[in-house]
């Protein structure tokens, strides 16, 4: 939908300019416009545009900072050359303000056409930030310039599935599986292994990976046969790593314009058009993939016997027998550093939990394997660090799926490796990326709950009476500070069976002196009656406005609605996906179903003691539900009180940023 | 009168301490109470259906008093009432037909009745042997005098007395046996009142239908496994139902019973509810407008339905509706529970107390949960399924209007 948003912008400079999209159309067509270049029409997105660029629109101004950045390596800029000077001209203040020098590229990312743009440059100029255009879907691809297409094959996969379940292929736990002697059935395993010590590489590729792969082959070399000496050390940088989805047609056809160029116009339209399509999830009822899945698990898991039918399609594990087994394999983990692995049993035994604290723990165990990280000799940073680090991330699945707002954190954290300058030594490039972190957390996370904070205390009013259900950390600093500004009111703390966490909250509140009531979900309507205002944490905030956050605020935000008392949802931006979803069937995340036969602290009932695992009975334990956007008021983040409806516009112009943070 | 007491007394403290709960259970003792009251009656001669009365009304409101929010009691006192004042009239106008039609025709109550004595008494008759199957509407719009023809009785009952004396005893005792049959019907309908629901179930369930169910409740099991019974395969989400978490036991029997149950939390239920085909769940009481007063949890339920447009079922034997009009039914037909139930003192003493300093705590478990009619999509009583609209016009048939108030009129007349 954005790319062609993009090109109807394009089409008409009046509309851009209003839009946060203007800077990203002149890169578009500066492309178009060398010669060379017409004739890669190929993608339906430089069609469009292409006409656009006769039209005179005194607003397209590219970031300035493409520029500045590529002209290192750029064999480009002699195509357009005027392009360059508007690009300087830069209507992007915004963008510059947001950012500081160092992260120039930043701007290109404000819009969905310029990201293309972005990356169409870095793709020649810096492969490192080539990747970084994909990052948002495939991270964890480093198509560094010059690297043979093997090495962008391992890659990639891990890449295409970030986002989703399955970033169990990992090269680095295959290994170790190997090691554990698990991974003997893999045949091809073996082969690779011993060939490299980072061999992981082509094991596990799919079909059509490889088939992509190929057909980026033959495109390159196509390019490369037409270019001839065009082809320039850029050529290499070839990110033709092509995507899964990249069409040979394509690229063939592109083939007579410089490779540099191929690149950039074709990359951006197909990442576009990927970038705004989340990638699909791991299905768990494909059991082909299922099966793959877990030849290379680091975690034994169970599947639990009963599951319910219609949740096939997620995972669900009997939950129990990971943690023992994950502590008796410790030592069999080498490549598992132990921060990360601490992480991973904080977040199987439930020890941590809540959006922002799995986060920011799982960030700061990344930190300590960056500050411990040594490159291997004949490895390159960029690349090899993020290897390991989605190896580390797809044990941390294993132990608890991630959630959205980690996804992104990791998104965030691939980018910057990514994007690291080749110049860099080691110790600074760590560094740099330990500070990256350091800024996300607090940036991201820590000051945008202050922020938080402070919008919704406007909120409050003496004599209010405010509901809030289960435990959000937002939620609580809201209340709590809200407290200390001296205003009078009341928190109904509304909590549900099986996690019970609204009584850590009213434990919290209560000691600081907020009065306060406690009810279970089903008394919600009962208590609705005099509550005047609803706030809700939320887990993520997805791009149609859907709330998905702890199973019941879909419930609690219904009564609410339909008492007319107002829902507030307190979600910082960071956590906000461009995924949409409709209902809470079709992501989700199962938990223990046992926990639902034992209520804590209630001995008397135990009916269904002895019954959890007769064929006629399950028992169902949903994490995450997903709320209407129409039972939501507004939506309070870090870049202030938004309705609902406004999300996919955050979504769209501030989540590039945060890659660039 | 008092071999009646202690039963009485058990039974009151026996609401009281909430032993006995659960509107079939209070239902039935309510009933067999006040059969014993009434045939431990003495019945004086002259206004013998009054006294009758009078003795049900003052048992009544006790057992009302002991436990307002069991609203199956009132029910079936009123029932009770009902039922008397029915016999006495059938057997008036039996008396009357004995008499010879063109007797005593300066009563009041004969000149309406005039136009269609034959068939009215009938009608009467016939209602007051099964009180399950209600008069037609057009006796009861001859029974509106009834409640006039109360005290009018005991004036027929006084000319009588001089016409015929010899009659008196036995006319006497063949109200109060009338009665005690009558109320021993109504037993037996409390009693089987799931099995007449259950009956329906083909005609609600078909195949491979996903239904959500909150709490436990007979009614449902019967009605479920029903369907069950008649080949028809579908899966139930059980919500369990906090803080009593009776779906844990509804799962179970459902399991047992061949089902396939699926345990969901409360809070799944949102989430739950848009891969289900209709809700059925049983009521605690159904107002006269329709509402339900259902247990804590089904209002969440019914709201969620709605927004999916499920249907919401309303599963009620007759010994449920209630004759009354709610007001403000969240509140005032509602019980709060113990906090003990959320949660464990131990760990939020501290908390609990508010002298400390710190902030105050208050536990709030409710019971009971009020639907609107507007939520609700069908009933199914055991005389067929309804509207909710319709309800009014079901519950009259139960109820004399002079019953509905059994307090006011209880203290206004002692």
């Amino acid at each position: 939908m954005d790319s062609r948003r993009a090109a109807r912008a394009v089409i008409d400079p009046k509309v851009r300019q209003v839009g946060f999209f203007t800077p990203g159309a002149p890169p578009e067509r500066s492309h178009s416009s060398p010669p060379e270049a017409l004739p890669k029409s190929s993608s339906p997105l430089v069609s469009d545009i292409s006409p656009s660029g006769n039209s005179p629109s005194p607003v397209m101004i590219p970031p300035p900072r493409h520029f500045s950045d590529n002209l290192l390596l750029h064999t480009r800029p002699a195509a357009s050359p005027l392009r360059g000077d508007s690009i300087i001209a830069g209507s992007y203040n915004s963008s510059s303000d947001f950012f500081p020098a160092p992260m120039s590229p930043a701007p290109s990312s404000y819009s969905t056409k310029a990201v293309g743009e972005g990356q169409f440059f870095d793709g020649i100029a810096s492969p490192g930030r080539g990747i970084r255009g994909n990052a948002g879907k495939v991270a964890s691809s480093f198509p560094r310039g010059g690297f043979d297409l093997t090495a962008m094959r391992a890659n990639s996969v891990p890449a295409s599935e970030l986002t989703t379940v399955s970033v169990v292929n990992d090269p680095l736990v295959i290994a170790e599986k190997d090691k554990a002697d698990k991974g003997g059935g893999l045949t091809v395993d073996a082969k690779e292994q011993p060939s490299s010590s980072k061999p992981q590489n082509e094991k596990k590729l799919t079909k059509a990976e490889r088939r992509a792969i190929q057909e980026a082959q033959r495109a390159a070399k196509a390019a490369a046969k037409a270019e001839g000496g065009k082809v320039s050390g850029t050529t290499t940088s070839t990110n033709a790593k092509p995507a899964k989805a990249s069409k040979p047609s394509q690229k063939i056809e592109n083939a007579p314009v410089a490779a540099s160029e191929k690149k950039g116009c074709d990359r951006p339209s197909e990442k576009d058009r990927k970038k705004d399509v989340p990638q699909p999830r791991m299905q768990y009822d494909d059991k082909s993939r299922v099966d793959k899945a877990k030849r290379r698990a680091v975690v034994k898991q169970t599947e639990a016997r009963n599951r319910v039918e219609l949740f096939r399609h997620l995972p669900q594990y009997e939950h129990g027998s990971q943690l023992p087994d994950l502590a008796a394999k410790f030592f069999q983990l080498d490549p598992m550093h132990p921060a990360v692995y601490k992480v991973g049993l904080q977040y199987l035994s439930g020890d941590i939990s809540g959006g922002n604290a799995r986060c920011i723990a799982m960030l700061q165990a990344f930190q300590e394997v960056i500050k411990d990280y040594r490159v291997p000799p004949e490895k390159v940073l960029t690349r090899d660090l993020t290897a390991k680090i989605s190896s580390y991330v797809s044990f941390l699945i294993q132990c608890r799926p991630l959630s959205i707002s980690m996804g992104n954190a990791i998104r965030f954290l691939k980018s910057r490796i990514a994007k690291l300058l080749l110049t860099l030594s080691e110790a600074e490039a760590k560094a740099s990326l330990q500070s990256d972190i350091d800024r996300f957390i607090s940036e991201k996370i820590i000051l945008a709950n202050k922020v938080i904070t402070k919008h919704a205390v406007t909120k409050i009013r003496d004599g209010d009476v405010l509901l809030t259900y289960g435990s959000s950390s937002a939620v609580e600093m809201i209340l709590l500070h809200a407290h200390e500004l001296g205003k009078q009111f009341r928190v109904v703390v509304v909590d549900s069976r099986p996690k019970l966490s609204g009584q850590l909250l009213l434990r919290r509140l209560v000691a600081k002196g907020l009065s306060c009531t406690y009810t279970h979900i089903n008394a919600v309507s009962y208590i609705m009656h005099e509550v005047t205002r609803v706030f809700l944490g939320a887990s993520s905030v997805l791009s149609n406005g859907t709330v998905y956050s702890r199973v019941g605020t879909a419930s609690v935000a219904m009564v609410a609605h339909a008492f007319h008392v107002p829902v507030l949802v307190c979600c910082e931006a960071y956590k906000f996906h461009e995924r949409v979803q409709l209902d809470s069937i079709c992501s989700n995340e199962l938990g223990d179903p046992d926990v639902i036969s034992k209520v804590q602290g209630r001995e008397d009932v135990n009916y269904l003691d002895g019954w959890a695992n007769t064929d006629n009975l399950q028992l169902l334990n949903l994490i995450y539900d997903a709320t209407p956007s129409d039972y939501v008021s507004m939506i309070v983040t870090d870049y202030g009180m938004v309705p609902p409806t406004s999300v996919p516009v955050i979504v769209r112009e501030y989540r590039r940023e945060q890659l660039w943070i | 009168m008092p071999d009646v007491q202690p039963l009485v007394n058990g039974f009151l403290s026996q609401l009281k301490k909430r032993k006995i709960e659960g509107s079939q259970a209070t239902a039935k003792q309510t009933a067999e109470v006040l059969r014993s009251v009434i045939s431990q009656q003495r019945l004086p001669h002259t206004n013998q259906a009054g006294a009758l009365i009078d003795a049900v009304r003052a048992v009544g409101e006790q057992l009302i008093a002991a436990n307002p929010v069991e609203i199956a009691v009132g029910n079936i006192v009123r029932r009770v009432l009902h039922i008397i004042r029915e016999e006495d009239l059938s057997l008036a106008t039996d008396a009357i037909a004995g008499l010879g039609i063109s007797a005593g025709s300066d009563d009041e109550d004969d000149v309406e009745q005039d136009d269609h004595p034959v068939l009215s008494a009938a009608a009467v008759a016939a209602a007051a042997r099964s009180t399950l199957r209600p008069p037609s509407l057009q006796t009861l719009l001859e029974d509106m005098p009834d409640s006039a023809a109360v005290p009018h009785t005991s004036s027929s009952g006084g000319e009588s007395e001089g016409k015929s004396r010899s009659d008196k005893g036995s006319r006497g005792r063949k109200l109060k046996h009338d009665v005690i049959e009558a109320v021993n019907d109504l037993i037996q309908d409390i009693s089987t009142c799931h099995e007449q629901i259950a009956e329906q179930a083909v005609e609600h369930i078909h195949h491979n239908e996903v239904i959500l169910t909150l709490g436990s409740s007979r009614t449902v099991l019967e009605f479920l496994c029903a369907a069950k019974e008649k080949k028809r395969s579908f899966r139930v989400f059980v919500v369990e139902g906090a803080p009593r978490y009776q779906g844990h036991v509804l799962a179970k029997d459902l399991a047992a019973r061949g089902l396939q149950a699926t345990v969901i939390t409360d809070s799944a239920v949102f989430a739950m509810i848009s891969r289900v085909n209709m809700v059925i769940v049983g009521a605690h009481a159904v107002m006269a407008n329709g509402g339900v007063i259902a247990p804590v949890g089904l209002n969440m339920v019914a709201l969620a339905a709605q927004r999916h447009a499920v249907p919401f079922v309303v599963l009620a034997g007759s010994h449920k509706l209630c004759p009354l009009y709610p007001h403000n039914p969240e509140v005032l037909l509602n019980e709060l529970r113990s906090p003990s139930e959320l949660l464990d003192f131990g760990e939020f003493s501290d908390c609990l107390d508010s002298a400390s300093g710190a902030g105050s705590l208050h536990v709030v478990n409710p019971a009971f949960d009020y639907v609107p009619p507007k939520l609700v999509s069908l009933f199914i009583t055991d005389t067929g399924g309804h509207n909710p609209s319709y309800m009014y016009r079901l519950i009259a048939d139960y109820y004399s209007a002079d019953d509905l108030v059994v307090k006011g009129r209880t203290t206004a007349g002692s």
